[in-house]
């Protein structure tokens, strides 16, 4: 008996004087903790996703508290947060655009080929490693879905051998933009539905041979854009969404339907 | 006194714990980024170790083993060692918040640090009396803090380095760890 009570007793003890002494020294140290850290904190979602650019909601409360941070750089929980927020810090509300991933590349096996098989760990990172992977255009989609592993939503899934964004599930936290090893996603306005879907910087020629759906960088778009919105750069065309009015001429004219309008095909 | 220079040689230099006895490399490699944080750190673990060894010591000769329970050493000791931990976050947090910030994590991993339970199952094993425990503890303690401050050294140097793409950031942060570890080899035989 006694070879079990003693070391429990004993082990107690020395616990109880710990815990008695820490008690203490909590009172005589205690730091005074904004109240409105705590507040601000309660009101974000508390999915620690990042989005906001901090290490998760806790920081991202501190932030907004001390320093003058924007309220309305929680994009999962949107405009009903930054109101809640800006309620709490007496601040003027500040709307925020909602966003969307998207990816730019529509290389799916219909349109393209690949030139050898990767049969190595099934991760893009390893495959972009490789040769820069298997498919024969090197900017494309290697669609074997870092982004789908890293999304928490739900949002992304593998269709064709190229990653689809589901629209209604995406919450623009921007994971994806990170994990993709050809930085093929990009987050742009909801409203924007225009979107160039080729990453491709070859010349027209090569890309025509590698993928049907490629931008072969005719220019035609950026002749026909009212709104001086869209630019060829290095054999790609890219759209500048602050001047675009989603008017829909270049998608309209694009020879190989490398620009989408995701309002008609969804 | 020659007991205690030889301690403090051999705690210091020969037997340093992060470089000859490899332990406490997790806040060595977390917190030797820049030296106000290193000096920091060396400062927390200091304290913690020498207070630690203040306590376990007589915890261990006057309770544990005339009772015969030295198989709860490790878990009382670690308990000790997680009271001083948390009194050293409560300090900083109130009166050196940059400080508290810039340790983060490390601060409360000191708990788990094994340099400091070591340090002090060391100094049972050794048989060394209540004197030359605390010395070796904080003398242990100095040797950890000089091995950061020189790696502080070291990583700022890396920083501007041209590294190969493949070795940036951590590998090339071990491979000179294992230089300055090579480095302290020298000191091998010199309390002996």
């Amino acid at each position: 008996m006694e070879t079990y009570v003693i070391p429990i007793l004993i082990f107690s003890g020395i616990g109880l004087i710990a815990g008695i002494l820490l008690h203490v020294a909590s009172k005589t140290f205690e730091v005074k903790v904004d109240e409105k850290i705590e507040q601000i904190n309660e009101a974000l979602p508390q999915i620690n996703c990042g989005a906001c650019g901090y290490a998760g909601c806790a920081d991202y409360a501190n932030a907004v508290a001390e320093n003058d941070v924007p309220a309305n750089l929680c994009k999962p929980g949107g405009n009903e947060t930054a109101r809640k927020i800006s309620q709490i810090l007496g601040k003027d509300v500040v709307e925020i655009v909602p966003e969307l991933a998207v990816v730019h590349c529509n290389g799916d096996c219909n349109a393209t080929t690949k030139k050898f098989i990767f049969d190595g760990i099934q991760s893009c990172v390893a495959a972009k490693r490789f040769y820069n992977g298997d498919g024969v255009c090197t900017y494309g989609c290697l669609g074997l879905g870092d982004c789908v592993a890293v999304c928490e939503y739900g949002a992304i899934s593998i269709k064709d051998s190229i990653a689809y964004i589901n629209k209604s599930a995406c919450v623009s936290c921007g994971k994806c933009v990170k994990a993709c090893p050809n930085q093929l996603i990009s987050l742009r306005p909801v409203s924007k539905h225009i979107d160039v879907a080729c990453s491709s910087r070859d010349n027209g020629k090569i890309t025509k041979l590698n993928c049907k759906n490629g931008c072969i960088g005719c220019k035609i778009c950026e002749k026909k854009c009212l709104s001086d919105a869209i630019k060829v750069v290095d054999y790609c065309a890219e759209i500048d969404y602050e001047k675009c009015t989603v008017c829909g001429a270049c998608y309209e004219a694009c020879p190989t339907g490398a620009i989408t309008n995701c309002s008609i095909k969804i | 006194m020659k007991t205690y220079l030889i301690i403090m040689f051999s705690a210091i230099l020969t037997d340093n714990f992060v470089l000859s006895k490899f332990m406490g490399i997790c806040p060595f490699l977390g917190v030797s980024k820049k030296l106000s944080s290193s000096l920091g750190m060396g400062a927390a673990v200091i304290f913690v170790m020498a207070c630690a060894t203040m306590f376990t010591y007589p915890v261990y000769s006057l309770i544990l083993e005339p009772m015969g329970l030295t198989y709860l050493r490790t878990i009382i000791f670690i308990l000790i060692i997680a009271l001083f931990v948390q009194l050293v976050e409560m300090v900083l947090k109130k009166f050196m918040p940059p400080l508290y910030k810039s340790l983060g994590v490390y601060l409360p991993l000191i708990t788990t640090n094994c340099a400091v339970l070591g340090v002090t199952l060391i100094n049972i094993d050794n048989k060394y009396n209540f004197m030359e425990s605390l010395a070796n503890s904080t003398f242990v303690g100095v040797g950890f803090t000089l091995v950061l401050i020189i790696f502080a050294g070291v990583r700022s140097k890396l920083e501007t380095a041209d590294i190969p793409e493949t070795f940036k950031g951590i590998p090339s942060t071990l491979i000179a760890a294992s230089i300055v570890s090579l480095s302290f080899m020298g000191f091998a035989g010199f309390t002996s």
